[in-house]
């Protein structure tokens, strides 16, 4: 019965009611609404567009891979894993043997972690305990500009102000401090491990820091709450309850840096002095994985040299591969899958 | 303890300001009008500039982006709309890995697959370099942004029969479309820095070159060179090319932190 407080305008002509047709059940349409032809065909061919690019990002892994070993196997047929213990690089008689390369990347990378991850851990907890709300944003701000700094830049400024200041200043004290240990014995011409640490260490205090940031700010306040209630002071309130918790995240944070540290080419090419030789002292030049490729690559003679220097890649590849891989699993086991932060 | 870490963050803060203030500092001074127009030099004549590793350097970046981009934003889509599974998982993975990987590891794969069969270095290998260096963090970045357009859109989009190639091209990828822009441009101004990749694949080159095929002069290329150089005046002209990189680089990060803050995408 139709509703006398509702008339539909087509219903007050009494020829328009006469005319509707009326059917025992509405009849199915059998044109879609809008003009979606061929829909089904292009979503599957649009899915497989996708597909093949989400592919191709492995295919990009494979293919670092599948080049390096194609191409350092002459090298891995000469030498073997003698190649990794032997001291002498010598390319005029085709004589290869890659520890210095290995000793300058892992003790530059250590020393940079020694200095950078203090600082980081220093910064990251200000910013989330300490630090008045407003200065929160400015101050991840600048510390994220410090990544954002091309290495180059880095390295030009570290051979015109950071190397004369070592050489002049800091190297002269240290010897006289410390020289006992051997550590900062013989010469400085300024260019050595020691500034390579350093700059490294600039570098990648901004990486340890955000990730620290975000894996502190996942702690749950309710721990922060709970060591206050039990009387601890301010200090104690931060490393039984917040830090303790985040251990394994900021250990991923400190891994993931070390990852970057080891990769680092230019910055560390520019001040570590270039020489192939292992040497106790921090104030000695050394040379590192990744200068040697820098420096040597494009000037290299013969199949075997170009061989050698790209099976040092690969290792290279290989470490930093399983040294990230590390980091992200300690990192996503705290913040538990939460999508990563654009960095800079 | 408050302290400690006050001093802390300051002894952080302080290279940065040392670095800039001294990049300003010493930049300023260098550049004039002759840096921006003219190529280099032969060595030991003073003046010059590198009016055509700036140029170069926007014809690399072109070229990587042109490669890279697809990819990575094909990629993001992927693992957001279609990837929600164990492979999306893998994928994801190997992204974030990738990230990690020295970037002198990936010049020397672009040199082992275009300039080993080309035999001869050229602006295609850099750029393809430097496009492997941007599609992880395209990827992760255009997903992330995907992922934030409420679910609500689609199906609404769905129910009014559009097919899903449509829906999330023109509905979800639009609505996305700042952030992932956002994305692109923190990859651009990443690799836009990037020397080592560029040592053995781009080479260099002391002239004009705009063909795809030549070795190519690129800014962090031209100033690694000058750097290492024993010339003052070359010394002056890196000081002046990273100041013009730093002043590119910083405006592309600050407009993407200030494009974010404004919202991720419009009134939805």
């Amino acid at each position: 019965m139709a509703n006398r407080a509702f008339r539909r305008p087509d219903m007050l002509r009494p020829q328009a009611v006469a005319q509707t047709k009326v059917t025992a059940a509405p009849v199915a349409r059998t044109t879609p609404l809008l003009d979606a032809t061929g829909g089904e065909f292009l979503d599957r061919i649009f899915r497989f567009a996708m597909l093949a690019c989400g592919l191709a990002v492995l295919g990009v892994l494979a293919l670092i891979v599948y080049e390096l070993v194609l191409r350092s196997a002459l090298s891995w047929h000469a030498f073997g894993f003698k190649f990794f213990v032997r001291r002498d690089w010598d390319p005029v008689n085709e004589q290869f043997g890659a520890l210095p390369f290995v000793y300058g990347t892992l003790v530059s990378s250590l020393l940079a972690l020694i200095i950078a991850v203090p600082l980081a851990v220093g910064v990251a907890v200000f910013t989330t305990e300490m630090c008045p709300r407003v200065l929160r944003g400015p101050l991840s701000f600048f510390v994220e500009l410090l990544a954002a700094i091309p290495s180059v830049i880095y390295g030009l400024w570290a051979i015109f102000v950071l190397v004369p200041i070592l050489t002049r200043y800091v190297d002269p004290v240290l010897s006289k401090t410390l020289g006992w240990t051997g550590l900062f014995a013989g010469p400085s011409f300024g260019y050595s491990m020691f500034a390579a640490g350093i700059i490294l260490a600039i570098m990648i205090i901004p990486i340890i820091s955000s990730i620290a940031r975000e894996v502190l700010m996942v702690v749950p306040q309710h721990q922060r709450e709970a060591a206050l209630a039990l009387g601890a002071t301010r200090w104690e309130m931060i490393r039984i309850g917040v830090l303790r918790n985040a251990r394994a995240g900021i250990m991923g944070a400190i891994i993931l840096g070390l990852g970057r540290a080891l990769g680092e080419t230019m910055a560390v090419t520019m001040v570590i002095g270039n020489r192939p030789e292992i040497a106790k002292s921090l104030l000695a030049p050394g040379y590192t994985m990744a200068s040697v490729l820098a420096n040597e690559f494009s000037e290299a003679t013969g199949n075997v040299y170009l061989s050698a220097l790209i099976e040092i890649g690969l290792a290279l590849f290989l470490v930093t591969i399983v040294v990230n891989a590390l980091a992200r699993l300690l990192v996503w086991t705290v913040t538990r899958g939460q999508p990563a932060r654009a960095r800079a | 303890m408050t302290g400690v870490a006050v001093f802390t963050v300051l002894l952080v803060l302080l290279p940065l300001v040392a670095i800039f203030g001294y990049l300003v500092y010493r930049g300023v001074g260098s550049i004039n009008w002759a840096f921006l127009t003219q190529t280099p030099k032969p060595v030991g004549e003073p003046g010059g500039g590198m009016a055509n590793a700036i140029v170069g350097s926007a014809f690399i970046l072109g070229i990587a982006s042109l490669l890279g981009v697809p990819i990575g934003v094909g990629a993001g889509i992927y693992l957001a709309e279609f990837g929600r599974h164990r492979f999306g998982d893998v994928i994801r993975f190997t992204a974030d890995v990738l990230n990690g990987v020295p970037s002198i590891v990936i010049g020397i794969v672009a040199y082992s697959i275009v300039v080993l069969y080309q035999r001869h270095f050229s602006a295609l290998a850099g750029g393809v370099a430097l496009a492997i260096m941007m599609v992880p963090t395209i990827t992760r970045t255009t997903e992330e942004m995907l992922l934030l357009v409420p679910q609500a859109l689609r199906e609404a989009s769905y129910g009014l029969g559009i097919p899903r190639w449509r829906t999330t091209l023109s509905i979800t990828l639009r609505t996305a479309l700042s952030g992932v822009i956002t994305g692109i441009m923190l990859a651009f101004a990443r690799v836009a820095g990037e020397t080592a990749p560029l040592l053995f694949t781009a080479f260099g080159n002391q002239y004009w070159n705009l063909r795809a095929n030549q070795p190519t002069a690129a800014l962090p290329l031209q100033i690694y060179v000058y750097a290492n150089s024993p010339y003052d005046d070359w010394h002056r002209q890196a000081w002046a090319g990273s100041f013009v990189l730093i002043v590119l680089i910083v405006t592309a990060v600050a407009a993407v932190r200030f494009a974010v803050r404004r919202g991720t995408f419009g009134a939805a």
